[in-house]
C-alpha cells in the first residue's frame, strides 16, 4: 500500500516538528553559513540526530541501530528538505551505511555513526557528471594492500568525514561494472590531498587527489573486484533517498510560494487571486505530488528487494529533481524582486536543488538509465 | 497479512480456473471492452462466460457490497484482486459508465430501492449507461444547463438538449442533470435517471476530428420520467453531479496508463537521439504517474486523498496521453499518417492521436481542472 503505516506516521510526527524548530533555515543553515564553518553543518545537530536514533535508521538492531528501511530514511529526507538542513545524514546515514552494511567495515563505523561521532562520505564522480561505470581510478595490489592514484570530485561532507568510501577499480577498464572495488579510507590517509569545495548551496565537497595512497587489505569493503555491488547499494539508497530530500526541498519552496501568493497585492487584488498565477501553481502541486508517489514507491521496492527498484529508482531522482526544479523557478519568479535577494529564503531553495538534482546523477543521466533499463 | 496471502492464494487459484483462455489475452482496442447492455455483441462465448461468471461472483464490483450485487472485498483485497488479474493477464470483464461513474453516486445517494435495482443491473451488465450533463451552452460552465424537468404531479416532463453524450446511441438508460427551478443557478438542478427507449428521447451521433463517433447530440421532446426516478433530493442534483465527476476524472485520468506496463521507448522502434530523450523524459513522467496513480487509489480507499487530487490526476493524465501520442506520432514519421490503408490498420495512429485531443477537454478541462486544484491549495480568502 502506498499510504503511510502507523509506526512511519509516528516518526514523521517526530522528525516534522524536530527539524522545523532545530533545523530551521535561521538556525542552521545561515547560521553555519555566516559564521565561516569549516564543516558546513552543525556537529550538534548531528549529535541530535543521533539521540533520536536517525544516524542509525538504516543500521539493523542486532548491530545497535533502528533496522528500518529506506521508506522511513525518506520520511526523515523530506523534512530536511523542507528546511535545507545541513546534515551528513544522507551520506552517512543512508548512502555509506547500506555501503558498508554486511561488511567487516561496518563493525568498526557504525558504533561512531550510531553515537553521532563518525561522518562517512562516497567518493565516486571522476569528472563533472556521474558516471559510476566510468571510474578510472586505479588501486593495485602492493604487498598486502593496495596503492591508490588518481583523483574525485564532488565528494559531499569529503572535508569533514572520518572515513571516505572510495571507489576504484582494480581490474578491467573503464566503462566497465566489473573489476571495482570499494574502500573505506580513512581521514589523514598519507598522500591523500583534499581540496574543499564551497558550493553554492554552502554546503562542502572535496576534490581528492590520491598520490600513491597506501591502504591495507581490509580496507576492502565487501569483494575485490567485486565493488559494484556494494557501491549500488549505495547509491541507490542514496538516489531514493535524494529523491526524498528533493521533495523536501519542492514542498518548502512551494508552500512558501504559495502563502506570498496570498499575501501579496498588485493592482488592488492578491496575485493568487489571478488565473495566470494560479494554473501555474495548480500545476507545480500536481509535479510535486508525482515526485513524492515515485520516490515512496522507489524507496518501497528498494527496501523489499524488488528487482524493479533499479528502473523506479532513476524514474524517482529524474522527477524529484525535475519537480523541484520547477518548484523554485517558480517560487523565485513569483516572489518577484524579494525573491532575488539573499534576505529572503526563497533563493537558498533554488541553491539547495541545484545541487541535490546534480548528486549521484542529474535527471538527464537518470533519464537514460531508465530508457537503458526499459530496452531502449 | 496472513488472512491476504491466502486471499491471494484463493483468488489466483479461482481465476486460473475460471477466466477463459481468450480472456487472458492483451486487447487489441476499445472494441474488445465489454460494454453490457440490453444490445450488447458479445464478441464471443469466451466473453460472455468470462462476465457472467465474475458477476456471479460479484467481482465486475468487487468493492461494492454484496447486497447490490458487489462482491463485498475490503481495499486491500480489492487491490489483491486486481494484482492477480493484472499478473494473469485477464481483461476486465466488464467496462461501464454505470461501474464507474452513476454506482458511485447512487451508493452514496441513492434510496434503498435505487440502489437495489440499478446497482445490481449495473453489476450484471444488463443495463449500460450514459451520462447526460453537457449541453450546447453549458460545457465548462456546466451549472449553466438549460434542460428543463417540470413537475407534472407523479412524474417529470423532460425538455431541452445534451451534447457529448458518451454512446448515447448504444446506451440503455441515462443519468441526466436537468433544471428543476429557474431560481438559482447551482441549486436548481436536479438528478434524474431514465430509460433511453421512453418516447421523445432521440440521439444523433457527433462526427469527430479522428473520423469516429462515440459521443451524441442527444434530444428530449416531453420525455415522462417517474418521480421515483430522482436521486437525491430536487434541486440538490449538484452534488450528486460533483460527487460523480469525481469518479469520472478519476477514471479518465487512468485512460491514458490502462495496463500499459511497458516503456513508451521500448515499443517504438529506431528513433533519432533527439527523440529518444523526449521518449525518455516521457517515460520518467509516465512511470511517476503510474506511481502516483497507485498511490491516490490507495489514498482514496483509504480517505486520505486531498481534495485538491482528483482534479490534478485528471489534469496530468490526460495531458501525460497527449504527449504519449504526439511522441507515438513522432516515431511514426509518414507511416503514422495514413488514414485507411490497411499497413496503417485503418490510421489507428493518426485517429488514436485525434482521439486523446479530446482527453483534455471530456469530463472537464484541463483548465478547469487547474481552477479547481487552485481554489483547493490556495484556498484564498472569499473563494
Amino acid at each position: 500500500m502506498m499510504t503511510l503505516t502507523d509506526d512511519q506516521r509516528m516518526l514523521q510526527d517526530t522528525v516534522r516538528p524536530f527539524m522545523a524548530e532545530e533545523g530551521a533555515i535561521k538556525e542552521q543553515l545561515r547560521h553555519w553559513r555566516d559564521t565561516g564553518c569549516t564543516d558546513g553543518y552543525g556537529t550538534a545537530l548531528w549529535k541530535q540526530f543521533a539521540e533520536l536514533g536517525l544516524t542509525g535508521i538504516l543500521i539493523p538492531e542486532r548491530q545497535g541501530g533502528a533496522g528500518l528501511g529506506v521508506v522511513e530514511a525518506g520520511l526523515v529526507l523530506e523534512e530536511i528538505g523542507r528546511n535545507l538542513t545541513p546534515s551528513p545524514f544522507l551520506t552517512t546515514a543512508v548512502a555509506a551505511v547500506r555501503a558498508l552494511e554486511g561488511s567487516a567495515q561496518a563493525e568498526r563505523w557504525f558504533p561512531g555513526i550510531l553515537a553521532g561521532e563518525t561522518v562517512a562520505a562516497l567518493a565516486v564522480d571522476e569528472g563533472r557528471h556521474h558516471d559510476p561505470a566510468g571510474i578510472a581510478l586505479e588501486a593495485k595490489r602492493q604487498g598486502n594492500g593496495f596503492v591508490l592514484n588518481g583523483a574525485k570530485q564532488f565528494v559531499v561532507h569529503g572535508n569533514s568525514a572520518d572515513v571516505i568510501l572510495i571507489a576504484a577499480r582494480t581490474a578491467g577498464s573503464a566503462g566497465e561494472t566489473d573489476g571495482l572495488t570499494l574502500f573505506a579510507v580513512e581521514k589523514g590517509a598519507g598522500g591523500l590531498d583534499v581540496d574543499t569545495a564551497t558550493l553554492a548551496d554552502s554546503s562542502k565537497a572535496a576534490r581528492l587527489a590520491f598520490d600513491n595512497v597506501a591502504v591495507d587489505a581490509d580496507a576492502v569493503v565487501g569483494e575485490v573486484d567485486g565493488g559494484w555491488a556494494p557501491l549500488s547499494r549505495a547509491l541507490n539508497a542514496g538516489r531514493a533517498g535524494a529523491a526524498s530530500e528533493l521533495v523536501g526541498v519542492a514542498a518548502g519552496a512551494s508552500e512558501m510560494t504559495f502563502e506570498y501568493l496570498k499575501q501579496r497585492k498588485q493592482f488592488g487584488k492578491l496575485i493568487g487571486e489571478y488565473q495566470v498565477l494560479q494554473h501555474r501553481a495548480a500545476h507545480l502541486y500536481g509535479e510535486i505530488e508525482i515526485a513524492r508517489a515515485a520516490a515512496l514507491k522507489a524507496a518501497q521496492l528498494l527496501d523489499a528487494g524488488d528487482p524493479r527498484a533499479e528502473l523506479m529508482t532513476s524514474v524517482a531522482k529524474a522527477k524529484a529533481a525535475k519537480s523541484a526544479a520547477l518548484a523554485v523557478q517558480e517560487g523565485v519568479q513569483m516572489h518577484g524582486g524579494i525573491g532575488m535577494t539573499d534576505e529572503h529564503d526563497i533563493g537558498l531553495y533554488m541553491k539547495r536543488e541545484a545541487v541535490l538534482s546534480e548528486l549521484f546523477g542529474g535527471p538527464r543521466y537518470h533519464a537514460g538509465r531508465v530508457a537503458e533499463l526499459s530496452g531502449y | 497479512m496472513a488472512d491476504l496471502d491466502t486471499f491471494r492464494a484463493e483468488t489466483r487459484a479461482w481465476l486460473e480456473a475460471n477466466c477463459p483462455a481468450e480472456m487472458r489475452t492483451p486487447m487489441r482496442s476499445e472494441k474488445d471492452a465489454c460494454w453490457g447492455g440490453r444490445h450488447f455483441q458479445f464478441q464471443s462465448p469466451a466473453q460472455k462466460q468470462w462476465l457472467d461468471v465474475m458477476a456471479s461472483r460479484g467481482w465486475t464490483v468487487p468493492d461494492w457490497p454484496r447486497e447490490y450485487g458487489g462482491g463485498g472485498l475490503s481495499p486491500a483485497e480489492s487491490k489483491v484482486l486486481k494484482e492477480e488479474m493484472a499478473a494473469l493477464g485477464c481483461r476486465p470483464p466488464l467496462t461501464s459508465f454505470g461501474i464507474s461513474m452513476l454506482g458511485p453516486a447512487l451508493l452514496k445517494y441513492g434510496t434503498e430501492e435505487q440502489k437495489k435495482k440499478y446497482l445490481t443491473e449495473i453489476a450484471r451488465g444488463e443495463i449500460r449507461w450514459c451520462q447526460g450533463y453537457s449541453e450546447p451552452g453549458a460545457g465548462s460552465d456546466l451549472a449553466g444547463l438549460q434542460t428543463k424537468a417540470e413537475d407534472k404531479g407523479d412524474h417529470y416532463l423532460v425538455n431541452g438538449q445534451k451534447v457529448w453524450t458518451s454512446y448515447a446511441d448504444q446506451a440503455d438508460w441515462i443519468f441526466c442533470l436537468v433544471r428543476t427551478s429557474s431560481e438559482s443557478k447551482h441549486g436548481g438542478i436536479s438528478f434524474l435517471l431514465f430509460d433511453m427507449e421512453s418516447p421523445g428521447v432521440s440521439t444523433k451521433p457527433i462526427l469527430l476530428i479522428s473520423g469516429n463517433s462515440p459521443f451524441c447530440e442527444t434530444f428530449f421532446d416531453d420525455v415522462k420520467v417517474p418521480k421515483d426516478q430522482l436521486v437525491g433530493e430536487e434541486n440538490k442534483g449538484w452534488d450528486v453531479a460533483k460527487y460523480l465527476l469525481g469518479h469520472e476524472r478519476e477514471m479518465i485520468s487512468g485512460m491514458g496508463l490502462g495496463g500499459e506496463r511497458q516503456a513508451l521507448g521500448a515499443t517504438v522502434g529506431e528513433v533519432d537521439p533527439l527523440l529518444r530523450a523526449e521518449i525518455a523524459a516521457f517515460d520518467v513522467d509516465a512511470i511517476a504517474f503510474a506511481a502516483m496513480s497507485e498511490r491516490f487509489i490507495d489514498q482514496l480507499k483509504a480517505g486520505e486523498a486531498h481534495p485538491a487530487m482528483p482534479s490534478m490526476m485528471k489534469y496530468a493524465g490526460t495531458e501525460l496521453n497527449k504527449r504519449r501520442h504526439e511522441l507515438i506520432m513522432a516515431a511514426g514519421g509518414s507511416d503514422a499518417l495514413e488514414w485507411d490503408s490497411e499497413r496503417s490498420k485503418g490510421g489507428k495512429a493518426a485517429r488514436d492521436w485525434l482521439r486523446t485531443k479530446a482527453n483534455s477537454i471530456e469530463g472537464g478541462t484541463s483548465e478547469i481542472q487547474l481552477g479547481i486544484v487552485a481554489k483547493h491549495i490556495l484556498r484564498l480568502p472569499g473563494a
